[in-house]
């Protein structure tokens, strides 16, 4: 363990403090994780489970910001917690500043876990509303004892100040603080022991816009002044582009592309992260700068039995038969930098209109939104039994 | 007469911290077909409108008057309230999981709620069930109208909500936050589908969110709330192009959007006010770069600013602000539409 400054300001900087030729800083390789599925365990144990995370490689380099987006059930949470070794892997190796933290005892993995710290979605669950917001965010100290009594006060109030929170507030309860604060509150916490790497999963989803644009502000001042690494989890596209340097895009359990921020909104590979891309709304009127919409069909399939080949085929607008039984490797595509990899075996191409695609596997068991002749059909219907009732004017 | 005028509403309820007034002093109203959307944060009074329109604001005290096609939704004898709530005015919220009863099957809830307002047998209603189920969407509906809550996805959950909204073809539809809760690829699906349905059912909607991207995307006429009042209000082109109240421009300006990435956002600073305890003058005073004496000491009221854009607009833009107008034709980005 490197000696640590007292001070909140003197938080060593990772470049310096490790030479390591290349900047992976988190190497995550073939990471798995299943859960069971509990049956009925009287009789026999099931063997069904749910694939959460399914063969994912990637790393996350020093002081970039690595967003990661993705649907409810893509497995987004569940890979923030392989990282920071909340869960262990089922198998495959996670790489943490160097050392394989998949195979550490509990011992070892809780020094591993000063440098990882995680910043929650809900800033009113992640607090306990008993206890007072200065011994909240001195738990840390307490955990991995160090600073007591006066010594640690002054440095959580310094924290409190260094999130934008008023250090007087130390006694008072999280109920007393409004949700941008609370969040600040967590972030502090999260500081506590100067970590290296921060996992922000869904850390502004819950504030509104304007509270929103505050915390984002602070995330980016403190990579800045203490040289962070994020992983940063949500599933708004636009705040994911406004902070991170990379971006992954996760679909029931595997990462489907990666690429620089700018790359990938700009010229997406894979067709998920095209429908992804143009579904998320976009706060302008004017329809000369809106995007193609590429409405897709149905739901996410299940996680416990994801569909065969690529995951995507069920829904993909340019399905074709081999995308049933061949799993494609995350690779780069034509066209694009090396940096830029997708796991498709049809990437859409610049300039490809996808909204006038068409899949030439049968996906009939998705929904789909009735032709017009239908919805008249069931409308003049119900105007009849409405007009018998004679409750209409 | 417009198909639904809010004149002058006030909901206020009583706390052990003293009177907390949700809404004041609120007007607007909307034409048959028209979508209004209602956009404001946590706190803003957005979602209380909407459940006063509904009549489910109960035990809070209420001024003003609600009138649809004429007649006082206030007011009305609870007889009579029930023929319009449901059939006349429907209304879907924002999670659709707790909004159906577990305990019954889908296309039961949905041919109760037909039944109770038509003469339909039972099996009618169940067929009127599987239908509208087909209507929004649902595949196989003749099949999984007898399935539970639980069995469908939070995508399909919202879209049985709408079929039960829709199941008596009102003339408004109320829907409240709609989308929050679903994924993007999804929320894209019901947004779509509601729009379509609008069209085809002809039926208003007031469509009340957070999110500023689902009102550049249906909104004809927009009105923004902030502690309880309507601060502005305009047609939706004029909102984004040409925003007048200092509230309205920091809103706008604090979404991340491709053009400022990776450049400092600029967000509001501070917090909403407390609804029981708001500033004098000008709730948004504290908060506000442009802030003068006069906002301290008067309450701005809601004045034409000028700066329409689109001349269809059937709403005066409107804002409760003390800075001089917008200068009148003239908003900065005028669309080509």
């Amino acid at each position: 363990m490197s000696p640590r400054a007292t001070a909140v300001e003197g938080v060593t900087s990772p470049r310096g403090a490790h030479s390591t030729s290349d900047d992976a800083f988190v190497r995550v390789e073939h990471a798995v994780k299943r859960f069971a599925i509990h049956g009925n365990q009287l009789f026999r144990r099931s063997k069904e489970a749910v694939h959460a995370v399914d063969d994912v490689s990637f790393t996350i380099r020093r002081g970039e910001t690595l967003g990661l987006v993705g649907e409810s059930g893509c497995g987004k949470s569940t890979l923030a917690r392989l990282v920071t070794g909340l869960q262990p892997v089922t198998s495959g190796t996670v790489v943490f500043d160097g050392q394989e933290i998949t195979r550490l005892s509990r011992a070892q993995l809780r020094a591993v876990r000063r440098d990882v710290q995680m910043i929650f979605q809900d800033p009113y669950g992640s607090l306990n509303p008993r206890r007072r917001v200065g011994s909240i965010i001195g738990d840390p100290y307490a955990i991995h004892d160090e600073s007591r009594g006066d010594e640690r006060k002054r440095k959580v109030q310094e924290l409190m100040e260094v999130v934008g929170l008023n250090p007087e507030h130390y006694n008072r309860f999280p109920a007393e603080f409004s949700g941008g604060q609370r969040q600040r509150i967590g972030i502090a916490r999260a500081l506590a022991l100067k970590p290296k790497l921060l996992v922000c999963d869904e850390p502004v989803s819950a504030l509104d816009v304007s509270i929103q644009a505050q915390i984002i502000n602070l995330l980016a001042d403190l990579q800045h002044d203490f040289g962070l690494t994020y992983l940063f989890i949500a599933h708004d596209l636009s705040v994911v582009r406004q902070v991170s340097t990379r971006v992954a895009v996760m679909y029931l359990g595997k990462i489907v592309e990666l690429a620089d921020a700018d790359e990938l909104y700009e010229r997406p590979r894979h067709p998920y992260t095209a429908a992804l891309l143009s579904a998320a709304p976009i706060p302008d009127p004017d329809p000369a700068r809106r995007r193609q919409r590429i409405v897709l069909r149905g739901d996410v399939p299940s996680p416990v039995s994801p569909p065969s080949g690529c995951r995507f085929h069920t829904r993909c607008p340019k399905a074709r038969q081999d995308c049933v039984t061949v799993v494609p490797d995350l690779d780069a595509v034509t066209g694009s930098s090396a940096a830029h990899v997708a796991a498709c075996l049809h990437p859409v191409v610049d300039g490809e209109d996808l909204g006038a695609a068409a899949a030439v596997i049968d996906q009939s068991d998705q929904a789909e939104i009735p032709a017009l002749e239908a919805i008249e059909k069931i409308t003049a219907g119900i105007a009849r039994s409405v007009d018998d009732q004679g409750s209409r004017a | 007469m417009p198909l639904l005028a809010v004149e002058d509403l006030g909901v206020s309820f009583r706390t052990e911290d003293g009177v907390l007034h949700a809404v004041r002093e609120l007007s607007f109203s909307l034409e048959a077909g028209a979508t209004l959307g209602i956009v404001g944060e946590s706190g803003s009074g957005k979602s209380v409108t909407a459940q006063t329109i509904m009549g489910l604001t109960r035990g809070a005290s209420l001024q003003g008057r609600v009138l649809f096609e004429g007649r006082d939704l206030l007011t009305l004898p609870d007889r009579e309230l029930r023929r319009v709530r449901g059939a006349q005015i429907a209304m879907i919220f924002q999670d659709p999981l707790s909004s159906l009863h577990p305990h019954y099957k889908v296309g039961w809830q949905i041919a109760e709620m037909v039944r109770a307002h038509t003469g339909l047998s039972r099996r009618q209603a169940h067929r009127r069930a599987a239908d509208l189920l087909g209507l929004v969407g649902i595949p196989q509906p003749t099949r999984r109208v007898d399935d539970y809550p639980h069995q469908f996805s939070g995508g399909m959950r919202q879209r049985a909500m709408i079929a039960m909204a829709l199941a008596l073809d009102p003339r408004i539809l109320v829907a409240d936050e709609p989308t929050t809760a679903l994924d993007v690829t999804i929320q894209a699906q019901i947004i779509e589908l509601i729009g379509r349905l609008q069209r085809e059912f002809d039926t208003a909607l007031i469509m009340i969110t957070h999110d500023l991207g689902v009102v550049a995307e249906i909104a004809d006429d927009v009105l923004v709330m902030y502690a309880g009042r309507g601060v502005e209000q305009t047609d939706r082109e004029s909102l984004f192009h040409a925003p007048h109240h200092p509230y309205t421009r920091g809103l706008i300006a604090s979404i991340p959007t491709s053009a400022v990435r990776g450049e400092r956002l600029k967000p509001i600073p501070g917090q909403p006010p407390s609804l029981i305890d708001l500033p004098s003058g000008c709730s948004f005073r504290p908060r506000c770069a442009f802030a003068f004496n006069r906002c301290e000491n008067e309450r701005p009221p809601l004045h034409p600013v000028g700066g329409n854009s689109s001349e269809s607009a059937v709403a005066e833009h409107v804002s409760a602000c003390w800075l001089p107008e917008l200068e009148a034709g003239a908003p900065s980005r005028r669309s080509s539409a």
